[in-house]
């Protein structure tokens, strides 16, 4: 380097060595974004597309289900479930001692009506969807749901008590429409 | 033994050669390639195994001509290959026991290696390379069987992708973006097919990767010594060829069995009802290749580790997902874990015996993941969970350190010569 370093530039080889030094993270750094902008797209090819996100909301009429009994509708591929709690149950989940539960929710923040318990039916586990929709299902030490993949028991107000599933089943968003009207999503 | 290529006598080869050496390469990897001459049969499920890659490559090739992956259609184009398509059923029944026959000729090879410590030094990368192929497999398989989209590909994937919202923060993200959607679904089915098809060949090509690793630093034997000299070799050709040949005929014999007189004992019958995502079956099983990882995943307790003071540091979820990958992962270090210098099980009296309790392990570890996790099959599996880590980290380099490994014999050629008394 010092020798092909121009005479007349006092510590020229150093001041090139630095200025080469600079140049080529330089050009490292640009790459690396390149590099990074050209995967993204790649990355994000595979997030859900635009058809696949477009919001599609359900509407589902409720008066034909009697107290004590439940359905499951479709919403965005997945099963919701909607049950008409008994007052029974209905008092079941709100006497229990929150503190001791593993994702600690009072009854009250999980339903609009404390008679309709609307929920998403999938296992906070590893998904499976939880039996006790209908009769004769087994629904567990709690009367809510039973996994039966992996032995998640779910209470009245869909919170988890017992088994692997670290979270409650979730509350999808939904509005009443009317009084027999329910519009998921 | 290494003379000239003998095929090179050939002018049209010599001329080929000469611009590429792929027949020099030939002559030294397949040919001249110096071998133990004491390898017993329990080196025959390497070739075995490559066999059966090119088995699941040829076949799956022929499957994808007919096979439709939508999820409206997949499941009626499997059934369409299964009556219609001319020798659908026998293409499909190849493929789909030859998944089995594939894992069952991987899982006796990486048996083999470890009771005859071929993962030692200086094999290490091999045995690396080896893993990788496995991971890659478990893949492809786990992918493959999503495709009929039966009643268990369809809960089985969203078991397993699942797996993937354990993962603190970026969980749900990431298991969003393995679905392309809310749930397991078309999108699904289009990337695992995709991927299904790609995943072979990249297997293909860490295959190739283990072998120049395996002919650098060419093949242990059932003593686990090194090669001292040509005294303790044979060419490979003509006799490995043959011998392994011989183990393909063999092979193919139990592999037929399966395909034409038991094509689903194997299989799940609640694969031939479509898909329902809207009811899960009873009881979720993966195929029997998986079942001791199966078992792992749902031995762990609720709330397993540091659960104090209503604090839970490691969630039972969590918890289960990183034993089961773990006790994959754990196999990488195993050279390290592994203290003894004394490869081969025949000369270690002590580690001879546990390996066999290892190979119980894994084997309760199969029989309980095929029951629902509860009484005690969830035993048995919270058992072999903890034995198959206390085997791996404990015992491995507690044995070596404290067992008297017997005299090593001086050359594989001294007791072959001897008549074979070690
Ligand atoms: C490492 C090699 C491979 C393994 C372990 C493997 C494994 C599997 C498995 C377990 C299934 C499900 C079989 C069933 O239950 O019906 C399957 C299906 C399928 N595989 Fe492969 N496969 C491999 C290579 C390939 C290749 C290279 C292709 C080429 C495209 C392919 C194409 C297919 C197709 C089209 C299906 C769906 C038809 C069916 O389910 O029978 N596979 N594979
Ligand atoms: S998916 Fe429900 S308990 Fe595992």
């Amino acid at each position: 380097m010092a020798d092909t370093a121009k005479p007349g530039h006092p510590g020229g080889a150093h001041d090139d060595s630095n200025r080469r030094d600079f140049l080529f993270m330089l050009t490292g750094a640009a790459g690396a974004v390149g590099v990074a902008s050209v995967a993204w797209p790649f990355i994000h090819f595979m997030n859900p597309s635009a058809d696949v996100l477009a919001l599609s909301s359900t509407e589902v009429n409720i008066e034909p289900i009697k107290v004590g009994q439940s359905i499951t509708v479709v919403w965005r591929g997945k099963p919701v479930f909607i049950r008409r709690r008994t007052s029974e149950e209905i008092k079941q989940a709100a006497d229990v001692n929150i503190k001791s539960l593993r994702d600690p929710q009072p009854d009250s923040a999980r339903v609009k009506k404390p008679e309709w318990l609307i929920l998403v039916g999938i296992c906070t586990h590893l998904g499976c969807v939880p039996l006790g929709q209908k009769l004769g299902d087994p629904r567990g030490d709690f009367s809510g749901w039973f996994c039966p993949c992996h032995g998640s028991h779910y209470d009245t107000s869909g919170r988890v008590r017992l088994g692997p599933a670290p979270a409650n089943l979730a509350v999808p968003p939904y509005a009443f429409l009317t009084d027999t009207t329910v519009k998921i999503g | 033994m290494t003379g000239a290529p003998a095929m090179l006598d050939n002018k049209l080869v010599k001329w080929v050669d000469q611009r590429l050496p792929i027949f020099t390469m030939m002559q030294h990897s397949a040919i001249d390639y110096p071998t133990p001459k004491n390898l017993s049969y329990w080196w025959n499920f390497g070739s075995l195994a490559g066999f059966m890659l090119v088995v699941m490559i040829v076949s799956g090739v022929f499957l994808a001509m007919h096979y439709t992956p939508h999820v409206d259609y997949a499941f009626a184009s499997v059934e369409r290959i299964m009556r219609d398509v001319n020798y659908g059923w026998l293409i499909r029944y190849i493929h789909m026991n030859g998944a089995s026959m594939f894992f069952i000729a991987v899982y006796i090879h990486l048996f083999r290696g470890m009771y005859y410590g071929s993962y030692k030094a200086p094999r290490e990368l091999l045995w690396w390379l080896g893993i990788v192929i496995l991971l890659l497999m478990m893949a492809t398989a786990f992918m493959g069987y999503v495709l009929p989209w039966g009643q268990m590909s369809f809960w089985g994937a969203t078991v397993i992708t699942n797996l993937f919202s354990a993962i603190p923060f970026v969980g749900n993200w990431i298991v969003t973006l393995l679905w392309g959607g809310f749930s397991v679904d078309n999108p699904t089915l289009n990337r695992f097919y995709s991927l299904h098809y790609l995943l072979p060949f990249v297997i293909v090509g860490v295959v190739g990767a283990h072998i120049w690793a395996l002919h650098t630093t060419k093949s242990n034997n059932p003593l686990g010594i090194d090669i001292k000299g040509p005294q303790d070799t044979i060419p490979f050709h003509p006799y490995y060829t043959a011998k392994d040949m011989f183990g393909v005929g063999v092979f193919m014999v139990v592999y037929a069995l399966f395909v034409f007189f038991a094509p689903n004992l194997l299989g799940d019958p609640a694969n031939y009802i479509p898909a329902n995502p809207l009811q899960t079956p009873a009881h979720i099983v993966p195929e029997w290749y998986f079942l001791p990882y199966y078992a792992i995943l749902r031995a762990t307790p609720d709330n397993f580790i540091g659960s104090w003071m209503g604090f839970t540091l490691v969630p039972a979820k969590l918890a289960g997902v990183i034993l089961m990958f773990g006790s994959i992962l754990l196999l990488f270090v195993l050279p390290w874990l592994d203290t003894s210098r004394v490869r081969s099980a025949r000369f270690r009296p002590i580690y001879k015996w546990v390996f066999w309790l290892f190979v119980i392990c894994c084997a309760a570890l199969t029989w309980a993941g095929s029951q629902p996790p509860e009484g005690p099959a969830l035993w048995v599996a919270r058992l072999g969970t903890f034995y198959y880590f206390f085997h791996l980290i404990v015992l491995m380099p507690l044995i070596g350190w404290f067992e008297r490994p017997l005299a090593l014999p001086k050359s594989i050629a001294e007791p072959v010569l001897s008549g074979g008394k070690a």
